[in-house]
């Protein structure tokens, strides 16, 4: 059974002295997929992972991590998993290579040379390879982190926010990446911000305050948030906006680029709303809700963070 | 009005954000406060220029009144201690080499018939010279605190012996050091003092360096075990341990003449694991400390003591006893002995035993402590 499972916790609890950053965490995460790991800052994504790969210890709650358990067996787990922490965490004062060798050195891998000199040709960074780690750009800084964590060919790998802060250009070779790690049969799960990315993922678990609000593909996503969303598009959206909000029927109003989207569980309720300010140009048409929709609806439906913050 | 005050207004907005951050940093504000009570303390009662009381061997061949007069009269003058009393001369030799006594005072054989006779036998002080300032206090008493025993103390029939000039001649020995140059006593002791400072140090940073530039995290997500880090971190210091020690043995040598008595490899076995003691250490604080900041505070926290109450800088042996009790924790007091030992008086493997099973034991005790503190997780 477990064999089936990548990752397979339940009821993960962390406490950090009086504050609680997870409270009652289950993932059961098939081998080969890709899933998204969403949720405002703060909700628990980076601690959840943390425990996962057993660099926290759980308060409460079990599972395995490749059939490993995450409490006792962390060594193991640490050998088979890679991860790439939210910030970059190589050694800025050491070459590129040397980041490479020493990660390469410290897994046991046979032939390092060969292993670091293919690695850095995959990267394409031979020629870069005696500057300082410190001295690459943000996106090159995170394609080298990947490239060293999943070097050892690890199971299952786990990246927190790797495309935070990197350009549109980048991040689109890294989800590339990604895919072609997984076509190779890796287990990746990945934690971000951004919608595009969550599109890309086989499914989705969302976190907010520190509790899993929901799991599932993105249409799954999608159709359980229950919303009914509209679209407008003209000149006048931005003093509409203001008028909108706050009106009865509709949930949320947000902006998507130039245009507006206005959320509501009625449909019917919304029209009248949208007829009733309908002396401005701007025009309106019904969408299916993105995926940003639906979330923005979970985070107020998770309501306040009611953690205890110490 | 308000373009004059500005300047103050701003000096007031980095001052209240200063005194934040200073409050913030429970140890840094430990240090400042406990440091200089500890010091004072420390520093105040346990150094001791003109030491008194300092261990002595007393090589007798007879058990005369005169003698004993004369043995009590150097052991009320406070400077002399007598631990022990023998007629075997190896015996007093071996101690004054190790160090557990600072000073041999011999009567010899016949002694008090030769006074009787007026024939000013000799009373032979032998003196542990490796440490001049030790030594000169006690020694310069001697003679005065003698003839003034013969002179008031022995009445009846034998008072005259107490009338210049004296019935006895003293003759010291400066043993090791016969001409009582402080730098043959300062030189090897600095090579200690240098491999403290620098190499609890650099260790100090190993772990809190990591921390503070955030590569702990992937250094703990990667398969590597507490000892295996921690070994491969001290390991390249053994080296710059080694290339300071024959740094300092060369200058030693050519720029202080200081001689070498012993075995080098003795020496060459007491500097490993002095080396390996003080990198221990180091690394067990940068299991401790916070920051890179609080490693250098606990180190600098730790060198002093070690510098003073080690007998680098003061006698050891002058020293109350509760202050020798701590300065035997310091690896560095051990290490001095075995130094002097080998440069000066030519020790023996057997006779500096205590001070390298010390210096393991600590050792020891230390690496445990890294191995329990080392932090394997976030937590």
């Amino acid at each position: 059974m477990s064999q089936e499972l990548a990752i397979d916790v339940r009821g993960l609890v962390k406490r950090f002295g009086s504050k609680t950053a997870v409270d009652g965490v289950d993932i059961q995460m098939p081998r080969g997929e890709v899933w998204g790991f969403l949720g405002p800052n703060g909700s628990g994504k980076t601690t959840t992972i943390r425990m996962i790969c057993g660099l926290l210890r759980a308060s409460e709650g079990e599972g395995q991590c490749l059939g490993y358990d995450i409490r006792s067996e962390a060594d193991r787990i640490k050998s088979k998993t890679g991860y790439m922490t939210q910030k970059f965490s190589f050694w800025s004062d050491m070459t590129i290579r040397e980041n490479i060798e020493f990660v390469a050195r410290l897994y046991r891998l046979p032939h390092t040379r060969k292993v670091v000199d293919e690695t850095l040709d995959k990267l394409g960074l031979t020629h870069r390879q005696h500057q300082l780690a410190g001295a690459l750009s943000g996106g090159w800084k995170q394609r080298m982190a990947l490239a060293a964590v999943t070097m050892h060919d690890p199971q299952l790998l786990l990246l927190d926010e790797p495309t935070a802060g990197v350009d549109p250009q980048a991040r689109r070779e890294f989800w590339d990446e990604i895919h072609e790690l997984s076509l190779q049969g890796m287990t990746v799960l990945v934690s971000t911000h951004y919608m595009d990315e969550a599109e890309r993922c086989d499914r989705i678990v969302y976190l907010a305050n520190g509790h899993k609000i929901v799991e599932g593909t993105v249409s799954d996503v999608i159709d359980r948030s229950g919303l009914v969303t509209f679209r407008g598009e003209g000149p006048d959206v931005r003093h509409l906006a203001k008028q909108l909000k706050g009106q009865p029927g509709l949930d949320h109003v947000a902006y998507f680029g130039a245009a507006l989207h206005v959320s509501g569980e009625d449909r019917e309720k919304i029209r009248s709303v949208l007829d009733a300010h309908s002396g401005h140009d701007v025009a309106w048409q019904e969408v299916r809700p993105s995926l940003e929709d639906a979330f923005i609806a979970l985070m107020a439906e998770a309501g306040e963070d009611t953690r205890e913050h110490a | 009005m308000t373009q004059r005050v500005a300047p103050l207004f701003r000096m007031w907005a980095v001052f209240l954000k200063e005194t934040v951050q200073m409050r913030r940093d429970r140890l840094t504000f430990a240090i400042m406060f406990g440091m200089p009570i500890i010091q004072l303390i420390l520093f105040g009662y346990a150094i001791n220029l003109n030491p008194k009381h300092l261990p002595a061997a007393l090589l007798v061949e007879e058990q005369t009144p005169i003698v004993r007069t004369l043995v009590q009269s150097l052991e009320s003058s406070d400077y002399y201690d007598f631990v022990l009393q023998t007629a075997d001369p190896m015996e007093s030799s071996d101690l004054l080499a190790r160090g557990e006594v600072t000073f041999v005072v011999s009567f010899p054989a016949g002694f008090t018939r030769e006074l009787v006779r007026g024939e000013r036998p000799q009373i032979l002080i032998e003196a542990d010279a490796s440490d001049p300032a030790a030594a000169s206090g006690a020694v310069s008493q001697a003679q005065q605190v003698l003839e003034r025993a013969l002179r008031h103390d022995i009445k009846g029939p034998l008072a005259q012996f107490g009338r210049a000039p004296p019935a006895f001649e003293l003759v010291v020995h400066q043993k090791y050091n016969p001409e009582a140059k402080t730098s043959y006593n300062i030189v090897p002791g600095l090579l200690g003092v240098i491999l403290t400072m620098t190499l609890v140090m650099i260790t100090s940073i190993a772990m809190t360096r990591e921390v503070e530039q955030g590569t702990m995290e992937n250094l703990l997500a990667m398969p590597a075990r507490p000892a295996e880090v921690m070994l491969g971190k001290i390991l390249p210091y053994v080296a710059v341990g080694a290339g300071q020690t024959a740094l300092i043995l060369i200058a030693a040598r050519v720029l202080f003449d200081v001689p070498f008595a012993g075995a080098f490899w003795i020496l060459l076995l007491g500097v490993s694991v002095f080396v390996i003691a003080n990198l221990s250490l180091g690394f067990t604080f940068s299991t401790i400390a916070g920051s890179q900041m609080q490693a250098m505070q606990l180190t600098f926290f730790y060198f002093l003591p070690s510098m003073l109450l080690s007998g680098f800088m003061f006698p050891f042996r002058g020293m109350p006893a509760w202050a020798q009790t701590l300065g035997e924790v310091l690896p560095l007091t051990h290490f001095l002995r075995i130094v002097r030992g080998v440069m000066l008086k030519d020790a023996s493997l057997a006779q500096l035993q205590s001070p390298l099973l010390a210096l393991c034991a600590f050792t020891l005790v230390v690496m445990t402590v890294a191995m329990v503190r080392y932090r394997r997780t976030l937590d």
